[in-house]
């Protein structure tokens, strides 16, 4: 045993037994295979309750109507009512507490999303009615004269 | 009769050994290596996209980006939509300025550097808005090249990304055929879209499905028959994307076209 040759292979041995060592401490114990088997489901599984646990920011109507019911039951009966109160309004996060006051999207932009005409053939779009923001009053925001929540002509300004 | 020196010498290499415990070299267990898949979970998260009711308003890429913290203005997102304009001579146009963010309001194809293409509506065959997101693959080929088991398929079909262990090698970010994943400007790790994972856990819809307002977006679980998304890709026309590299995604399309990839 006492051979020059085997000297560096000590040395090796014992790098691997450092890195053992230190795996030992500074993996989680839930690291590991689970079920999906090695290829899949090789990993942490406390990170599964990281990401359950992220915060929920959109709260959808049912949330809004608890303290805004007649402007949920005004939308309710318009071609409106399919969107939901948080596209315009933003995020409700832990309204009215945090934040207290929703910043409201009132831009042009946000309704051209829908309402710039592109008569798609075999797309919904081609259904929608639309303006052409070049002509129709450039300038000025929508809500100006039209009612987001009435948006009927019988509900212009 | 042992001397000194060699009684310091096979101490320090018994102490040595005797630390080495077994659970040290635990990973080069075959039986843990090849663990059994006994823990059947009960749910199978899949997701239906319908391009007939697309009508591109991106207000589900709006929606994702604020609900999963995507830095706003920052050219990356979990979900986007893709215009598609076929026209008459038989030519295709495709984009998705800003993911769809702000949703398409121009008839001009944006076409990045050379600038942007007018197309006059007679000229349009075809056209239609395609939303694309994490296919959550059977066989994710995302997950398999990941080198320090950061990237992984929960039990319940979801593929999530550890950014506590990723070290941001972007090997799955080049492994994906589907371009889902990026750069999370802030973590520095691997991002992707992971079905809103704290909402459907919690019994919610995922942003974007709650933001969709034409219910062009569909979430579902594909292990519970009477489950609407599930009766409908069972019964119904349905197609994936890139079927033929296997990877077996669980994104079902409704009128996806052959240019669509």
């Amino acid at each position: 045993m006492k051979s020059h040759v085997f000297r560096p292979l000590w040395i090796v041995i014992g790098l691997v037994g450092v890195v053992l060592i230190a795996r030992l401490f500074y993996v989680p114990k839930d690291f590991g295979v689970h079920e999906r088997g090695y290829m899949y489901g090789w990993y942490r599984k406390g990170n599964i309750k990281d990401w359950e646990n992220v915060k929920i920011k959109y709260q959808g109507s049912d949330y809004c109507k608890n303290c805004h019911p007649d402007k949920v039951e005004s939308i309710s009966v318009t071609p409106h009512a399919i969107i939901q109160c948080e596209n315009c309004h933003g995020p409700a996060i832990d309204h009215p507490s945090d934040p207290p006051k929703l910043t409201i999207d009132r831009s042009r932009e946000q309704c051209l999303r829908c309402h710039y005409p592109l008569p798609y053939p075999t797309s919904g779009r081609a259904n929608i009615r639309g303006v052409d923001p070049d002509t129709h009053n450039p300038g000025i925001e929508c809500v100006m004269c039209h009612n987001p929540h009435k948006p009927s002509l019988e509900g212009l300004k | 009769m042992i001397d000194r020196r060699n009684f310091l010498k096979y101490a320090a290499k018994g102490i040595a050994g005797m630390s080495l415990s077994f659970a040290a070299i635990d990973m080069l267990n075959p039986k843990k290596l090849f663990a059994n898949k006994s823990e059947k979970s009960p749910v199978r998260w899949v997701f239906l996209v319908d391009t007939y009711k697309c009508v591109g308003c991106g207000m589900c890429v709006k929606a994702c980006k604020k609900e999963n913290e995507i830095p706003y203005d920052a050219n990356v997102t979990r979900t986007w939509v893709e215009r598609y304009v076929i026209t008459k001579d038989g030519k295709f146009h495709a984009d998705s300025p800003k993911g769809a963010r702000d949703g398409f309001i121009t008839n001009k194809i944006d076409l990045g550097l050379e600038g942007y293409k007018d197309i006059k509506n007679e000229n349009i065959r075809k056209a239609f808005f395609v939303p694309k997101l994490c296919n959550q693959c059977e066989n994710p080929p995302c997950v398999q090249v990941c080198p320090v088991g950061a990237t992984y398929q929960a039990p319940d079909g979801v593929v999530l990304v550890d950014r506590t262990w990723c070290i941001g090698c972007g090997y799955c970010i080049m492994a994906c055929p589907y371009g889902v994943r990026f750069f999370h400007p802030k973590y520095r790790t691997a991002e992707k879209c992971n079905f809103c994972y704290h909402r459907i856990t919690k019994g919610l819809k995922t942003a974007c499905v709650d933001a969709c307002p034409f219910g062009a977006r569909m979430i579902g679980n594909s292990k519970d028959p009477s489950d609407p998304v599930t009766k409908i890709i069972t019964t119904e026309r349905v197609e994936v994307l890139k079927s033929e590299y296997g990877t077996k995604p669980q994104v079902y399309y409704i009128g996806k076209d052959e240019e669509v990839r």
